[in-house]
């Protein structure tokens, strides 16, 4: 019994924490207004606020006795696909110039976003 | 013998997960659904191998592992300093900035997850790879000093991920 009360009390911990940086994840969307600085706060903190909406979802599962593990699946695709993602919004915000050029590389040539052809660039 | 075993598994270590990801699907742990999932495990990596003809050479997945705790524990920390910036930090005062990291890693998987482990870590965005690959554009959130942070992905990821790949 004291079990149950306990796992329901990390339940709602654990939930609270996640909205909270999801909630915080918002605030920086709708805070900054660069592009690239906009890209940061979703990404991020969402990470951790998702993460944590599953972990009380596979608490919640194992304290009404039937546990579930799925959600540590979907922890490990949104692992994979987030940083995806982000990495082609900030591409597009390379290609358009939505933001600061990037100083260039000291090796090899230029930004693989940047090496198109003279015509395709967006204006 | 070996040879019949490669062409059969090509990537061993993506059947063992293949297998696991379909047995975590099923919730439920049973000798159909390993066997179910040790098929899907062998057919899949064959089916698709010709799009990656590739394996990393000397993975070493137990050297993975600590190196996922550390993400995971940068991620973390990381996360609390990023909920601060964006409460406290006035959008004026905001030191965004593009970091340029050399990279000695050269094989494309270490490289991807070089750039999804810095994506992932907040407060640095991957952003772009120069066009021959030796140089990974990173966009810091605020910062005051972005060789610092340079420096501490080198040594914190950088020199982890060469020893896993090597």
């Amino acid at each position: 019994m004291t079990l149950v009360i306990i796992g329901t009390y990390i339940v709602s911990l654990s939930l609270i924490i996640g909205s909270g940086f999801i909630l915080v994840g918002v605030i920086g969307l709708l805070k900054f207004n660069d592009p690239m600085t906009r890209l940061h706060a979703p990404t991020k903190v969402g990470t951790v606020g998702i993460g944590m909406l599953l972990l009380a979802s596979i608490i919640h599962s194992f304290d009404i006795g039937k546990p579930s593990t799925h959600e540590l699946l979907i922890m490990a695709f949104l692992f994979v696909t987030a940083p995806i993602s982000a990495n082609f919004i900030a591409k597009v915000n390379i290609h358009r110039r939505a933001c600061e050029t990037p100083p260039s590389p000291p090796k090899d040539g230029t930004w693989s976003t940047l090496d198109v052809p003279e015509e395709d660039v967006a204006t | 013998m070996a040879r019949a075993f490669h062409w059969l598994v090509p990537h061993p270590l993506l059947t063992v997960i293949l297998t696991f990801v379909w047995m975590l699907l099923q919730n439920e742990l049973s000798a159909g659904m390993v066997v179910f999932g040790l098929i899907l495990g062998i057919i899949i990596p064959w089916g698709t191998s010709i799009w990656w003809p590739d394996t990393p050479r000397g993975f070493r997945p137990a050297k993975m592992i600590g190196y996922s705790l550390v993400v995971i524990w940068d991620i973390i920390i990381a996360n609390i300093q990023v909920a601060w910036i964006v409460l406290t930090v006035p959008t004026a005062k905001l030191k965004p900035a593009w970091i340029v990291v050399p990279l000695k890693l050269r094989e494309p998987e270490a490289i991807t997850m070089l750039a999804g482990t810095i994506t992932l870590t907040p407060g640095t965005v991957s952003a772009d790879l120069s066009d021959e690959g030796h140089s990974l554009l990173v966009h810091v959130l605020h910062t005051d000093d972005p060789d610092g942070v340079r420096d501490d992905i080198e040594t914190r990821y950088e020199a982890r991920l060469l020893e896993i790949f090597t």
